[in-house]
């Protein structure tokens, strides 16, 4: 049985729960660096990124999160997750955990009024698949090894790079499960491997 | 085909506040300060609560200069108030791409019947809610976030306890009422029936709710959050205490950890005076904010 949790500084904690749920995994908040131990799986959710880096840094998640990433186990960045996960944010020289190779571009859909939803295919894993953008960043352009996931008015909505996932969308405002699903079964499939080697 | 506009992008927004601070603001020096210490939005006013109330007169919508050099200064979302059934000032707001209305108390109302049809606009509303007859009667007409109305720029928490126990109270009492008491209940409390239904099967609101109206200090703040708020507004606290740098931070931090009493009385050390706060029954009758609706 794995464990996901949710970083629960700020923002969409509690439906993110509720999505992990409905794929019959355990679903924790994470509050403190501790608990990061028992996880096999970590999702980065939605909020304000502004301010979910600085309860980071206060809190000394930063470190331990670079060193959950580095011992192999997944990350989900959904939203503000996405933008804490690229290397290069468009108009600013610092960046937060870089651990995927793209660069971003925050609020890249304009502002609250021209906040969207719509259908979307997702390679491999969902046609038809309900998105909900909230002043939504996108992914102006991807490395080698980062592999596009779909697309919308040919910007890059969500991304993955091995073990970590990415979308500028808000897969918990919905019913449609199908995403975290796929990173439900990127979770397991590290942990297999991870206990293997 | 994309759709704006829609329940789930409005009331989405603001879920993505959770857990978070909302900051008046007056300018955008105030605003940056209240982005640096980590609040989730910032409120654009021409003045907070308190000195509305000093000024008297008729409180209308900010200056759109100040919202737009707030809206220049952040990057985290800008909210605005416009007057209550003030469909213009609201109209005004939206078009200058404001990212949620408040459509507040806090300001002379400009209707004294009827509210704004909040489900018309694009942008995202939020209201003041004294009990659960309130807060669904604002949902019925659109809005996507309610928050307590307390009693605003008088730094006193009492209020918005008041409120914020008074909803949740009522929330549970629908849970375990049968159908056929649900439609009394309704009448009773004034509230849309179908909406009643809703919160009976979920348990809770199908909107965020945040406490308003009254939080001066890091304690206040999280007091509301273990009554089981949402996230928190705060007015003229923080311009009004003597260090708003250190007083933002604490708030937020408050905020996150409500329920970490050494964090609490950490953050609270040395603060320096909050403001100064009045009682309830100092005001009269046409003090008081919070009665300025229903």
């Amino acid at each position: 049985m794995i464990k996901i949790g949710v970083l629960g500084l700020q923002g969409a904690v509690r439906e993110h729960i509720r999505s992990i749920e409905a794929n019959g995994v355990e679903g924790i908040i994470v509050k403190r660096i501790e608990q990061l131990e028992e996880l096999d799986g970590l999702i980065i959710p939605g909020g304000e990124s502004t301010t979910m880096r600085r309860l980071i840094d206060k809190y000394d998640f930063f470190e331990p999160l670079k060193q959950f990433a580095e011992a192999g186990k997944p990350i989900f960045g959904t939203c503000a997750g996405l933008i804490l996960l690229a290397t290069r944010i468009q108009g600013q020289d610092s960046n937060h955990l870089a651990l995927m190779d793209m660069t971003v571009e925050r609020n890249a859909f304009g502002r609250q009024r021209e906040s969207f939803e719509v259908e979307l295919d997702i390679t491999g894993v969902a046609d038809g698949y309900e998105a909900v953008f909230i002043r939504a960043p996108y992914i102006v352009d991807v490395g080698e090894d980062t592999e596009v996931l779909a697309t919308y008015q040919s910007k890059i909505v969500a991304a993955q790079q091995g073990n970590f996932l990415a979308c500028a969308f808000h897969p918990e405002l919905t019913d449609d499960h199908r995403l975290t699903g796929h990173f439900v079964n990127m979770v397991e499939e590290s942990k297999k491997s991870l206990a293997s080697s | 085909m994309s759709r704006t506009g829609t329940d789930r992008v409005k009331r989405g927004m603001a879920e993505m506040q959770k857990g978070g601070v909302i900051m008046d603001v007056v300018n955008a020096e105030q605003a940056k300060i209240a982005e640096e210490a980590g609040a989730v939005a910032v409120m654009a006013l021409e003045r907070v609560p308190a000195d509305i109330r000093a000024a008297g007169g008729v409180a209308r919508m900010a200056d759109p200069t100040i919202v737009e050099e707030v809206m220049n200064a952040v990057s985290i979302p800008v909210m605005a108030k416009a007057r209550i059934g003030h469909v213009v000032e609201a109209r005004v707001l939206e078009s200058m791409g404001v990212d949620y209305i408040d459509e507040s108390e806090v300001l002379t109302p400009a209707d004294e019947v009827f509210h704004i049809k909040k489900n018309d606009y694009t942008v995202p509303f939020v209201c003041g809610c004294r009990d659960l007859g309130e807060a669904t009667r604002r949902i019925g007409e659109g809005a996507s976030m309610l928050r307590t109305k307390g009693e605003p720029g008088t730094g006193n928490i009492v209020e918005a306890v008041r409120h914020m126990r008074e909803v949740q109270s009522q929330i549970r009492q629908v849970s375990s009422m049968s159908e056929d008491e649900l439609m009394t209940y309704a009448k009773n409390i004034g509230a849309p029936y179908e909406l009643l239904l809703q919160i009976r099967e979920e348990g809770r609101l199908p909107v965020v709710n945040f406490a308003a109206g009254g939080i001066a200090t890091p304690a206040d703040a999280a007091l509301m959050m273990q009554l089981g708020a949402d996230g928190v507004f705060v007015g003229s606290g923080i311009f009004k205490s003597n260090n708003p740098q250190q007083f933002a931070r604490a708030i937020v931090e408050a905020t996150t950890h409500y329920d970490d009493y050494k964090l609490i009385g950490e953050l609270s050390k040395g603060l320096g005076t909050a403001m100064k706060g009045m009682e309830m029954n100092t005001l009269t009758a046409e003090d008081r904010m919070q009665d300025r609706s229903q």
